[in-house]
């Protein structure tokens, strides 16, 4: 996987300090899981964690919770290395924190019509902000919007291009509101892709107006 | 090391033996959990809650948890490194970095009521990162120097993020200043540490 468009540095370190709405924490955990490079960054940004835990003032446990956790010992059983995931073959284009949400193939999902040439699915998580798949047909393009607070997008089949450059499987897009952007579908496949953001996209011009109370996005 | 002995006054080789002190704590920590995958001893455990358990409350407390609760997660965080430390590999993480990642995504499935969601290595590609442990000491080593050499305002957001749990809208919102000068803040910060462990 050629992948050109990664994370910004300060959305890993959101990630690693455990303060992402759990949809933008999945989507930056299915580019981690085809990403090498934005893996590195994220341990370094986890070690940040680590150094602060070392340097952390102690605060004292009650007297008896080491004769509490030990007493509790034997009922624990080890967590099972192999993760059910990896026993299974996935389908390339669904990254394997993907798949324990949906369970299936991108072409075997249920995919709802929002309008002309889109199609989505709603995780519903129910976290703030909305995390949903959607499945762009060739030729169209997103309304013009801009962005409330931060949305991420990771490419998972096909391409687009918008005013920041071309975006196909693995890449991600890490927008937050200073950006303007009306992607487009760019090749005869569709385009399948994992949107998450921490506030609703505001889409600008007329047709977002007309498009977004229906759309709802 | 043994060469760096302090000679009279001399504050740098003081400081030199400290640090080398702390790291040799920190390598310690972590061959200790690797081998506590194989002994299953309760004593090598209760060493490693002693010293870090008093840590994991404290962090736990900062992200807003009552101390009742506080305790009751720490717990739990604890409980999972005694479950999953066969897990933990000293060439991908230090002992701290790892509970620190315990102890997070506890909070998040706690405090949030939301999972935690950890990414996986695909399973055909072995991890290009196989740094030894002792880098892993010296990285970090180097990250606490840079931490605490950092401006107050790129400090301020890194502790907000890290240790009050803090999204960076709740940071623009509480600091008064855009969301894009948080971020910009934290990618300077990053980009110092980035220097302080030399690579890349
Ligand atoms: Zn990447």
């Amino acid at each position: 996987m050629n992948i050109r468009h990664h994370f910004d540095d300060a959305t890993l370190m959101a990630y690693a300090a455990g303060t992402l709405p759990e949809g933008m924490a999945l989507l930056v955990a299915c580019h981690l899981h085809w990403c090498p490079a934005c893996r590195d960054r994220v341990k370094h940004a986890e070690a940040v964690g680590g150094a602060l835990l070392d340097s952390i003032e102690p605060k004292s446990m009650s007297a008896n919770a080491l004769d509490d956790i030990l007493s509790r010992l034997d009922d624990e059983q080890p967590t099972v290395d192999v993760s059910p995931t990896q026993s299974v073959i996935l389908p390339k284009d669904v990254p394997a924190p993907l798949h324990s949400y949906i369970n299936t193939s991108l072409d075997n999902l249920p995919w709802k019509r929002l309008g002309y040439g889109v199609h989505h699915i709603d995780l519903n998580l129910g976290s703030k902000g909305t995390t949903r798949l959607l499945k762009i047909a060739p030729g169209v393009s997103v309304p013009h919007h801009t962005h409330s607070g931060n949305e991420l997008t990771l490419i998972l089949r096909g391409s687009y291009s918008d005013e920041i450059g071309r975006f196909s499987a693995g890449d991600v897009a890490d927008l937050d509101g200073e950006i303007h952007h009306q992607p487009i579908v760019d090749t005869d496949q569709d385009c399948i892709c994992l949107i998450a953001t921490d506030s609703p996209l505001k889409f600008s011009g007329l047709m977002g107006r007309l498009v977004q109370p229906f759309i709802g996005l | 090391m043994q060469e760096d002995k302090p000679t009279g006054g001399d504050v740098n080789a003081v400081i030199q033996i400290a640090e080398e002190k702390k790291k040799q704590q920190r390598d310690s920590w972590s061959a200790r959990l690797s081998s506590l995958a194989e002994t299953r001893s309760k004593s090598e455990f209760a060493a490693i809650f002693e010293y870090f358990a008093p840590r994991v409350k404290s962090y736990i407390m900062r992200l807003g948890m009552p101390l009742a609760t506080a305790e009751e997660v720490t717990q739990e965080a604890m409980l999972s490194v005694w479950r999953k430390c066969h897990l933990f590999n000293s060439t991908k993480a230090s002992a701290s970095t790892w509970i620190f990642t315990l102890a997070r995504n506890q909070c998040i499935d706690r405090l949030r009521k939301e999972k935690a969601v950890e990414y996986e290595l695909p399973e055909e590609e072995p991890d290009p990162d196989q740094r030894d442990m002792a880098e892993h000491s010296i990285l970090e080593e180097r990250m606490q120097v840079a931490i605490s050499g950092l401006p107050e305002s790129q400090a301020q957001v890194l502790h907000l993020s890290y240790y009050e749990g803090k999204s960076h809208s709740e940071i623009a919102e509480q600091l008064g200043i855009p969301l894009g000068s948080v971020k910009s803040r934290l990618r300077l910060a990053f980009s110092k540490l980035k220097a302080h462990w030399g690579e890349e």
